[in-house]
């Protein structure tokens, strides 16, 4: 039980870390942590194939791809675009919404009994995937074309420009 | 969790640990030999007999070279950046299983660290993250050359990763098992019921593409681009200096000595070699010559990354997506889809 708090401790910790640290790379790093103890928090529930999972693809991918993507980008203070009062108005706004969502969910909340499992099996990876493909196997499958259509998508968007560019100086490159 | 449990897994992480280290000493003098004999040249013969000192006498001069951070680096993160690579490199070793039980009067002693029944994704998980250390390396350096390396050791691992995990899908179709104790102990001997119990001879187009990305995830020649020296000066560790330089090229050498043992206990039969049964010796003989066997199998593979290195030139960029992205991943997909009707049409 201490565990899961000092670990729940950890997260929370680090995501606040994320959204208020003043420079990109160092926020994804943050996340990266965050992640990580979120595949410590599987551990303890003993489900070692969403664990493991969860840092493979993730800390191992995602996150590797936030990074690449950030480094190429060169953001730091100098070049930060500066913000129009209309969206400081929307972002107040949109903050305000958020705070009345977690005071009304926080009204209604009951303890739980976060570390004590139904079923301390369940996340093995023979009995998660006898579940997968027998109770759950539609939406199983069904979320796998949306991966899938998602990725033709991508694919498309970046292929759209077939016509060669041509320098100034008319010749192709 | 008895007391002399937890001194027996100590005891045997020490050993692992000093294994890897001095095993990654002794690559860089092998490396440096090999590449004297291939290129017809002598090699270090100058520190000790056969220059067999000559690991040391570098380690020194790592350990005593001036350490030079550059001012507008980052400062943390450049450090940070060699500990991870080193740290990954290391964890790597923990889920394989050296050789069978040894029995020392009433202890048996298992010579793995530990069998988590997801072993192979342990392993795989490890090798994710082990880019970690080159990018934020190249990143934290501030120099452009460093930052294009961090970036082509990024696309690289990802691209390659895939067609691991799909190499690994179909061998998990034949075996079964997550756990590399249970995979290794499958291989057991060398002939049963009509066929090779190895998985190199039941998965050879698997093996053929685990050992292709096997090179791009340790960043071997030919898939050495993020430190290109032609075109990157010395990429992701151009600024790198002293120990710090040190940790980078030694992850590497372990990181080639992991992925050997796992290539060996996946594909080759780990610790199991032909006739273990027929000899007549004893359950601890046959378990000292199974780690012997084992070793000798990682040494094959971290030859074989040698001559590699000495034959075959650095592909282009385009080559290394193109093979990775347009060969590799279909060549998987099709090995997978093969195992599978094989393994439902044998069942």
């Amino acid at each position: 039980m201490s565990t899961f708090y000092f670990i729940a401790f950890l997260s929370i910790f680090f995501a606040i870390l994320v959204i208020t640290a003043r420079n990109p790379v160092h926020s994804i790093l943050y996340l990266v942590l965050t992640f990580f103890t979120f595949t410590v928090h599987y551990i303890l529930l003993n489900a070692q194939f969403l664990a493991v999972v969860n840092f493979i693809v993730y800390m191992g991918a995602i996150l590797v791809l936030f990074l690449y993507t950030l480094m190429l980008m060169n953001l730091n203070k100098d070049n930060e675009p500066m913000k129009s009062n209309i969206v400081k108005i929307a972002a107040v706004f949109g903050g305000g919404c958020l705070l009345v969502t977690i005071v009304a969910s926080l009204k209604t909340m009951a303890i739980s009994q976060p570390v004590v499992l139904q079923n301390p099996e369940l996340g093995l990876v023979k009995n998660l995937g006898k579940i997968l493909f027998n109770e759950f196997l539609l939406p199983f499958e069904v979320s796998s074309l949306l991966l899938l259509s998602a990725m033709v998508g991508a694919v498309l968007l970046a292929t759209k420009d077939k016509q060669p560019k041509t320098q100034p100086d008319g010749k192709l490159y | 969790m008895e007391l002399t449990d937890i001194i027996v897994k100590v005891i045997l992480i020490v050993i692992v640990f000093a294994i890897s280290l001095v095993i990654a000493m002794y690559s860089t003098y092998a490396e440096r030999k090999i590449a004297a004999f291939f290129q017809d040249r002598v090699g270090p013969n100058r520190a000790g007999p056969f220059g067999m000192l000559q690991p040391l006498a570098d380690g020194a001069k790592m350990f005593l070279k001036e350490e030079i951070i550059p001012t507008r680096a980052s400062g943390l993160l450049f450090i940070v950046g060699p500990s991870l690579a080193i740290l990954t490199a290391c964890i790597g070793s923990a889920v394989i299983p050296w050789g069978q039980k040894l029995t020392i009067g009433s202890t048996i002693i298992d010579l793995q660290v530990t069998d988590i029944n997801v072993g192979i994704l342990y392993i795989f998980g490890v090798v994710s993250l082990g880019v970690y250390g080159i990018m934020i390396g190249g990143w934290a350096s501030n120099n452009k050359y460093s930052l294009l390396g961090a970036i082509r050791a990024a696309s690289q691992n990802i691209s390659y990763e895939i067609s691991m995990g799909l190499s690994i899908i179909a061998l998990l179709l034949v075996t079964g098992s997550l756990s590399l104790r249970e995979i290794a102990e499958q291989q057991h001997g060398f002939w049963h019921d009509g066929w090779f119990t190895w998985n190199f001879f039941k998965q050879p187009l698997g093996f053929l593409i685990f050992i292709v990305c096997a090179f791009a995830e340790t960043n071997r020649t030919p898939f050495d681009l993020p430190e290109c020296e032609t075109e990157l000066v010395g990429g992701y560790h151009t600024e790198y200096s002293s120990m710090k330089l040190g940790f980078y090229l030694f992850a590497e050498y372990i990181n080639m000595f992991v992925s050997s043992a796992v290539m060996a206990t996946l594909y080759f039969g780990g610790y199991n070699f032909p006739f273990m049964d027929s000899l007549g010796l004893s359950a601890n003989w046959i378990t000292i010559i199974g780690v012997i066997v084992l070793f000798a199998k990682i040494f094959a593979f971290i030859f074989f990354f040698m001559w590699i290195r000495w034959t075959i030139p650095r592909f282009r960029y385009d080559q290394l997506m193109n093979l990775g992205w347009k060969t590799l991943i279909p060549l998987a997909i099709a090995n997978i889809v093969i195992t599978g009707i094989v393994v439902t049409l044998l069942n």
